[in-house]
């Protein structure tokens, strides 16, 4: 048994952990929070995914929901909670103004986050249903179980 | 020309400065002339006339004519329960206006929108600064001319 087994075996252990606990930092600046209330409340009831944790600190945070329309002026503020964010850190695109500016193609409005910060899912929608954002969520779950995991002690590869 | 008891009365006191009156769909309108602003909204604002709340102020852009912008006023009397919009040009070369708020304070952050907006000055504004755009914002984006896919980002973009 080499040492290589017992990593492979951390890393599904910290994945599964990992998907299951999303601390989650809403950023919400219009009516896709409308979806977001709906969603994180008891009807549909977002912690049966494991992500009913609301953080309203960016840095106790791991999931950042962007929701709703960003404009250029806030456009440095949402860069500074992406980066206040600590590691792992995973960003969801809520609705079509997140997704990639939406009805709103104008002087005022950023067209789509990932022109800002990586944005790992897109949930379209304006505003996405409820079921839409739970698929999402799983998607992104989903793609944390296959991720590579990183934590303090990993070794290094020179 | 149709005729009402303000818009004859508002003739009465400013025939040089009034230059048109007319009711546009059961709105008076009254047409005047930019550099006797104050004078007209003090006099409307006064008893018995009496048109105490400044419900709007805005402008409008009609590029390729001359003067190009149009500023519209709407006030509403409360007592009379009656409202009427006061109109008045202003050109691209010299886009100032008097600012009405030392008669109606809420005109401060009104005019503040039309001035990041539009770029029209307004002569003895407190304080005249951008209200909707960031600093370092370039040109006024509700201008006509303004170009429609020009994008002003504050911070570096990633792609």
């Amino acid at each position: 048994m080499n040492g290589r087994f017992f990593l492979t075996t951390l890393n599904e252990i910290l994945s599964w952990g990992r998907k299951y606990s999303l601390f989650q930092y809403p950023f919400v600046t219009a009516c896709c929070g409308m979806e977001y209330m709906s969603t994180a409340c008891a009807h549909f009831d977002l912690d049966r995914f494991g992500a009913g944790w609301t953080r309203f600190s960016p840095r106790q945070a791991d999931l950042l929901l962007v929701v709703g329309t960003v404009t250029q002026k806030l456009a440095p503020v949402l860069k500074t909670v992406y980066d206040q964010m600590t590691e792992p850190k995973w960003v969801i695109a809520f609705g079509t103004c997140a997704v990639s500016g939406g009805i709103y193609d104008n002087y005022a409005v950023v067209q789509g986050i990932d022109e800002i910060i990586p944005v790992d899912i897109y949930i379209p929608g304006c505003p996405p249903r409820p079921e839409t954002v739970l698929d999402g969520l799983i998607k992104l779950q989903e793609k944390i179980k296959n991720q590579e995991q990183e934590w303090r002690w990993k070794r290094r590869k020179f | 020309m149709e005729e009402t008891e303000i818009l004859t009365k508002l003739k009465n006191k400013f025939p040089q400065q009034v230059k048109d009156t007319f009711i546009s769909l059961g709105m008076e309108v009254a047409i005047i002339d930019k550099d006797y602003l104050f004078e007209v909204m003090s006099f409307l604002k006064e008893k018995p006339q009496d048109y105490a709340m400044l419900l709007d102020l805005t402008c409008v852009d009609y590029i390729g004519e001359e003067p190009r912008f149009e500023m519209v006023y709407h006030l509403f009397s409360l007592s009379a329960n009656r409202r009427i919009r006061i109109k008045a040009r202003v050109s691209e070369k010299e886009p100032r206006i008097a600012s009405l708020t030392p008669l109606w304070r809420n005109a401060n952050w009104l005019e503040r929108e039309v001035y990041d907006l539009f770029g029209i000055e307004f002569i003895g504004h407190p304080d005249l600064r951008r209200i909707f755009m960031y600093d370092g914002f370039e040109g006024h984006p509700l201008r006509k001319d303004y170009p429609l896919r020009l994008r002003q980002s504050r911070i570096k973009l990633r792609k």
